[in-house]
């Protein structure tokens, strides 16, 4: 047992112990705890194992940075790998486990890597890279893997819910220690809409851990005051557990809120996290300053922390992270810690400060001018230290090494939109950039280390934002502060006396001298390092290292941390769960789900529903005794083609236009004729896209002298309606017509076979013989006794008589069961998409599967629909260039195989008998294929060169998949009815 | 994430509800300008940096074409249009 918990003291509730339990072994804690803290003051300073030489480690901080102390929190599915047991708060129950060791955490088989160390440096991805490929993913990289890498994702499902949710504030302050608090207090006494978030449980930061008296109360006191203040304003919302991770455009912020991650059994009414949109009129930066550790050897054992971290664990969660503590720091600063410590009864060995100018210290630790710790021992943790000092070498027994190399501002989210952070030598750290922009850093973010200065700043900082916005405040005052007066700080990038390890990213396991080898092997320059080496790649993105990393190549190149330069700031700031960005579109909340207003009427009949994009569509409707889809298919055709079927068809999509110029504008957007179109008639159409391609095809109908409904594809609905506006607003905007999407209005139902005008004579009550509804009719019909008026089409896509109805939606599944009904003793079959499918071929009508983007009208025997009379309409300009008249392309023909036992699939390419496949012989390709009941073998359309002067001409498809040739003829696209007699009855 | 264009119908909007489809600049030429004119149009894009106007479609709100000029290195957006207001007046 070497750290161990205070007496007394800390913000904890020792009242309220807490159970948990760490690989197996149960401990205990306390209410306030952190896992790492409870594991501290259990004894327990070994925590996890380092990801390339599996180094024993334990905590380097007490916060977010936290590169050693990962560990899985939680069983099942809630189990969550690489959690930082600095920030995890500790609740009754929690199970947490080392990761990253085998057999165990104190016996680690991997710990052998450290001995191949000279083999695995710097660059030994990229130089493994390099040897025998046919080796590398049988051999070396499932070894790499099962070395490398962290904790393990879990297979099972996350029970937990998720949210996103958005917010808008005047002023957004990130991070709620005093800088934060000042600009908080100052805003929301203005009366201004403030949102204040911090990573913590509660707000204070730095307070929480400090021993000063501010405005006459303890640091911490002050804090909950100033709180209290802030939940009382209904102007003010505190998100505490909130995590703001990135600034993206203009103002907007993404944070994450724990909500429920600190409790063993979460609400099920509540999410465990939420992401927040934050969209802020102003936004302060607020988050502080992150002590930076000192490079020397062996810097890594378990009871090396730095002194934030030491004095945090002390101050704040009453622990001690050793019985016999020294501090080794190049700056003044670090005193406080060791001040704090004796305090509290510690015992400290030495101030090792590396600076011969060192600072006053009226405590009873020894301070060692110009001194440096050149190596530590002890096998799973800290046992002593070597100090090399000017004239000698000295050995200390100690438990626990306090290190501080410094501050660094935490700038990551300024610098996140691309602007640069400065280096100051008078700081030794970065600063944010100057670049407002709506982001304003305060406080030590901004490189202000006292704490009354802060406070001081983060009002004035609060004021001025808000002047920007008109709203008047006024800088809040905190009072007297006690603060110590020395900051001064001289640089220490390492430490050139060891011989040992030092690290400089702990989590990646990258050394000074890995650095020096990149340096030494040509990659020196900043953004090389970080590949080469993998510094600052891990996942606490280098939080730690990166500006030790930087001071090093700055040293080894001999030039100065400014020239060196940062590496790019992204998004995030920590580690975001996939729940969290996922938020509740998971499972059948992925994407909306469209269900046809027929959706239940087809279940009823026992569809099987295939998934359309959005849309859920009847397929096929199988009948007892039918095992297979295709006997199910081919009844359905044969029961259209001879008697009567019915077929849901609202998922097309439908557009209403309207307009004294909706004739012009259609004429516009068709590139056949439109304007004459006369009242009462639907014609098929055909859109192209400016490049003269065939964009969509449909039918229009005119229902009045102004007033045209037209029908696109399912998938283009969408688009079609964008199009149209596009070409109306900003091409024609002169034309007096307006469009309105009612896909959704109508249920729409296709009635076809020799029966269907039988069948809706018995609910239409108009006449809808050939006479009064010839084909190619539209017109407005009233159903059953006048109870309902509907849209009667007389067209077909199966190229049987056929009318599509159109009803108003709400009544679709009542006029469908009519139909069932009445349409008993004709035969009447529901079909689905699938018979519909093979009846548009077998006909030789066309679908996406031909309109594939590159085939022009002509290549679809459409070439006369194209009007030659209209002087504009999109596409005309570029049908008719050099290539669309080439007399080579491919056309649209039938195809039908020689033997009718065999088969071919879409896909296919077209040969000449006897040819090769290669690219010079392809002569096209099968675009649809079905198995066709009235020609009793497998038809198909295709795309083929020169295709319908080829009639008759016995070809081969060649299927590279299967490797199958089938020798078939090239015959007519129209299969059946080919003189439309069945059409026109 | 998103940031909040201003529609000029509707208000802030986030611009997931919008779809971006190109450059103003691209105009439509006239129905019997030369074929070259027409190529330019269909197949040539500039890919300008810094300043730009783009034709965004509010296409989950009011469905009206919308003149957004930004800066595309930093999408700072200095003003929202329609799109047909602004064709009328020209
Ligand atoms: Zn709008």
């Amino acid at each position: 047992m070497t750290s161990y918990r205070l007496k007394s003291g800390g913000l904890i509730d020792r009242d309220t112990p807490l159970h948990f339990t760490f690989d197996g072994k149960p401990m205990q804690g306390f209410q306030g705890d952190t896992v790492a803290s409870a594991l501290l003051a259990g004894g327990q300073r070994l925590m996890g194992r380092s990801f390339k030489y599996h180094r024993p480690r334990g905590p380097l901080t007490a916060g977010s940075a936290e590169p050693n102390a990962l560990i899985t929190v939680g069983q099942n599915g809630r189990t969550e790998p690489n959690c930082r047991a600095t920030v995890v708060e500790l609740y009754n129950g929690l199970v947490g486990r080392s990761q990253h060791n085998w057999p165990s955490l104190k016996f680690d088989v991997g710990e052998v890597n450290s001995l191949l160390s000279p083999f695995i440096g710097a660059g030994f991805y990229y130089k493994t890279f390099m040897w025998p490929a046919a080796l590398w993913e049988k051999l070396y990289e499932p070894l790499i893997r099962r070395a490398a890498g962290l904790g393990r994702a879990t297979f099972e499902a996350d029970p937990d819910r998720y949210e996103k949710s958005w917010a808008h504030c005047d002023l957004l302050i990130i991070g709620a220690g005093p800088t934060g608090l000042a600009a908080a207090i100052t805003a929301g006494r203005a009366g201004a809409q403030v949102i204040i978030c911090d990573e913590q449980a509660s707000l204070g930061g730095s307070l929480l851990s400090d021993t000063h008296e501010v405005g006459g109360v303890p640091a911490p006191v002050f804090a909950h005051d100033i709180a209290s203040e802030l939940s009382s304003m209904p102007n003010v919302r505190i998100l505490t557990r909130t995590t703001v991770f990135g600034w993206y455009d203009d103002r907007m912020f993404g944070a994450v809120e724990r909500v429920q991650k600190h409790v063993q059994e979460p609400d099920p009414n509540k999410p465990v996290e939420r992401l927040w949109r934050i969209a802020a009129k102003e936004a302060i930066l607020a988050s502080g300053a992150e002590e930076r550790p000192l490079v020397f050897g062996g810097n890594d054992r378990p009871g090396v922390m730095t002194t934030d971290a030491l004095r945090t664990y002390a101050n704040r969660y009453g622990v001690a992270a050793g019985k016999r503590v020294a501090i080794f720091a190049n700056n003044s600063a670090a005193y406080r810690t060791a001040h704090d410590l004796e305090k509290l009864g510690v015992d400290v060995a030495a101030i090792i400060d590396s600076r011969s100018e060192t600072a006053s210290y009226n405590g009873k630790a020894r301070v060692i001018p110009n001194a440096r710790v050149t190596s530590t021992k002890g096998r799973l943790g800290l046992s002593g230290i070597t100090v090399n000092y000017d004239g000698g070498e000295e050995h200390l027994s100690i438990d626990a090494l306090g290190v501080s190399g410094g501050w660094n501002p935490v700038v990551n989210l300024a610098c996140q939109r691309g602007a640069k952070p400065t280096w100051s030598d008078e700081h030794a750290a970065f600063l944010p950039p100057n670049a407002h922009n709506g982001l304003s850093a305060a406080g030590a973010a901004a490189g202000i280390a006292s704490l009354a200065a802060c406070l001081r700043d983060g009002a004035h900082q609060a004021t001025d934002a808000l002047k920007n916005i008109n709203i008047n405040a006024k800088p809040f005052d905190a009072g007297a502060v006690e603060d110590d007066p020395d900051h001064a700080t001289k640089p220490l990038w390492y430490v050139r006396e060891s011989t040992e390890k030092s690290f400089v990213d702990f989590q990646n396991d990258v050394t000074a001298s890995d650095l020096g080898l990149a340096v030494t092997e040509g990659y020196g320059n900043v953004e090389h390092t970080k590949r080469y080496t993998t510094t600052g790649m891990a996942t606490d993105q280098g939080k730690l290292s990166n500006v030790n990393a930087i001071g090093i190549l700055a040293e080894v190149r001999n030039v100065t941390p400014a020239e060196v330069g940062t590496t790019t700031y992204r998004p995030f700031y920590t580690p975001v769960s996939f729940g969290a960005l996922a938020g509740a579109h998971k499972s059948e909340h992925f994407q909306p789900v469209r269900r046809s207003p027929l959706h239940e009427w087809a279940k009823k009949l026992g569809a099987e529903f295939v998934e359309v994009g959005h849309w859920y569509r009847s397929s096929w409707f199988p009948k007892k005794g039918e095992t297979t889809w295709r006997q199910s298919v081919d009844r359905e055709v044969l029961a259209v083609r001879n008697n009567v079927g019915v077929c849901d068809v609202s998922t097309l999509g439908k557009i209403e236009v309207t307009g004294p110029d909706a004739a012009t504008f259609l004429d516009l957007l068709y590139c056949n004729g439109m304007a004459k179109l006369p009242v009462g008639k639907a014609r098929y159409g055909l859109m192209l896209r400016e490049d003269g391609f065939v964009y969509d095809d449909g039918t229009l109908s005119r229902l009045e002298e102004n007033r045209y409904f037209l029908t696109t594809t399912t998938a283009h609905a969408a688009g079609v309606m964008s199009h149209m506006e596009f070409c109306h607003q900003t091409i024609w905007p002169n034309l007096d017509v307006r469009f309105a999407s009612v896909s959704d209005q109508w249920a729409q139902i296709a009635v076809a076979g020799p029966k269907s005008r039988e069948l809706l004579s018995s609910i239409v009550d108009d006449d809808i013989s050939d006479s009064a509804v010839p084909f190619l009719a539209a017109r407005t019909v009233t159903l059953l006794g006048g109870q309902l008026s509907a849209r009667l089409f007389r067209i077909s896509f199966s190229g049987e008589l056929a009318y599509e109805i159109a009803i108003p939606a709400s009544y679709g599944e009542a006029v469908a069961d009519v139909l069932m009904e009445r349409g008993e003793k004709l035969g009447v079959t529901p079909y689905g998409t699938e018979a519909m499918g093979v009846m548009r071929i077998e006909k030789g009508h066309v679908t996406h599967a031909e309109i594939n983007g590159t085939v022009v009208p002509a290549d679809l025997g459409m070439g006369r629909m194209v009007s030659n009379k209209k002087t504009d309409f999109i596409g005309r300009a570029m049908l008719n260039r050099e290539g669309t008249q080439d007399p080579d392309r491919v056309k649209l023909v039938g195809l039908k195989p020689v033997d009718p036992a065999d088969d071919f699939s879409v896909g296919a390419h077209i040969l000449n008998k006897n040819d090769t496949p290669s690219t010079p012989a392809d002569q096209g390709y099968v675009t649809s294929t079905c198995f066709s009941p009235i020609i009793g073998s497998r038809i198909g359309l295709a795309l083929i060169k020169k295709g319908p002067e080829r009639i008759g001409e016995q070809i081969v498809v060649w299927d590279a998949l299967k490797e199958q040739y089938t020798k078939a003829v090239i015959c007519d696209p129209v299969f059946v009815d080919p003189e439309g007699e069945k059409l026109h009855a | 994430m998103a940031s909040l264009i201003e529609c000029p119908h509707c208000g802030a909007r986030p611009k997931e509800e919008f779809t971006v489809r190109g450059n103003v600049e691209r105009q439509r030429p006239a129905p019997d300008a030369d074929p070259d004119t027409w190529f330019d149009y269909v197949y040539l894009r500039d890919n300008p940096m810094g300043r730009i106007s783009e034709h965004w479609h509010h296409t989950a709100g009011c469905r009206r074409w919308l003149i957004v000029e930004r800066d595309n290195t930093d999408h700072t957006v200095f003003n929202v249009t329609d799109a047909m207001e602004a064709k009328s007046k020209s």
